[in-house]
């Protein structure tokens, strides 16, 4: 059986190339958390949210959503990005063999 | 650039935010710095570029993170007669936000007046 990896990122993806890196590397059947400064990338209308939504295609992608509402992005979340709450963030962990943390 | 003031020299300080809140410590730091330099009386400038203006973004809850939501206290700089607070267009742009989107009134500038800004500065901090 494939083996799924649960990607998080935390850094904003205007301060440095975290989550594109991260995108480049996600395979089939894994998914993509925003945590901290990595929600930003889940906002609509941004310099990066094309190429967010390219990755939705193929790939599942949380924001937790205590980092959304603290940073006031809760009304820019774009169509496709799930919000999931802490208990969400341990569900994926347990729906996915492992857990790579990008930093 | 310094103007005499009844105390002595009151000198032009620009604060330069370039983070986004509660990622790192350094918002709610430079919040900090500039209402100790404004009780100083200096001449107070805050300019915002890049992650920084996200500092600035309406709407923060931090209830579920269970930091201090420090965007209040950009409401209350005016008090302290710090009003000239910068925001660099570019930023706002990219991250799909405007003037309206912010906690406070702003001047929107460009990147060559932000550069003029700087320039004009006795001291400059940056977080």
């Amino acid at each position: 059986m494939m083996k799924t990896m649960l990607h998080t990122v935390n850094k904003s993806p205007f301060d440095n190339g975290t989550l594109q890196t991260c995108l480049k590397f996600v395979r089939q059947g894994s998914a993509v958390l925003l945590i901290e400064d990595g929600v930003y990338a889940a906002a609509r209308d941004t310099a990066v949210s094309k190429q967010v939504q390219e990755a939705l295609k193929s790939t599942p992608i949380y924001a937790l959503r205590p980092d959304v509402e603290a940073r006031g992005m809760q009304n820019r979340v774009m169509d496709g990005v799930r919000l999931v709450d802490y208990e969400g963030f341990v569900d994926l962990v347990t729906q996915h063999n492992a857990v790579q943390s990008w930093l | 650039m310094s103007e005499e003031h009844a105390g002595g020299t009151a000198k032009k300080f620009l604060y330069v935010n370039r983070k986004a809140p509660y990622g790192t410590i350094y918002g709610l730091e430079s919040l900090e710095v500039v209402l100790i330099g404004a009780a100083f009386e200096q001449d107070v400038s805050l300019a915002f570029l890049g992650d920084g203006v996200y500092q600035l973004a309406k709407g923060q809850d931090t209830k579920g993170l269970e930091v201090k939501n420090f965007s209040p206290t950009f409401g209350a700089l005016e008090d302290y007669d710090v009003t000239k607070l910068y925001v660099e267009e570019e930023a706002l742009q990219a991250r799909g936000l405007s003037a309206a989107d912010l906690v406070v009134p702003v001047e929107v500038v460009d990147t060559r007046r932000m550069a003029e800004i700087m320039e004009d500065q006795d001291v400059i901090l940056s977080f």
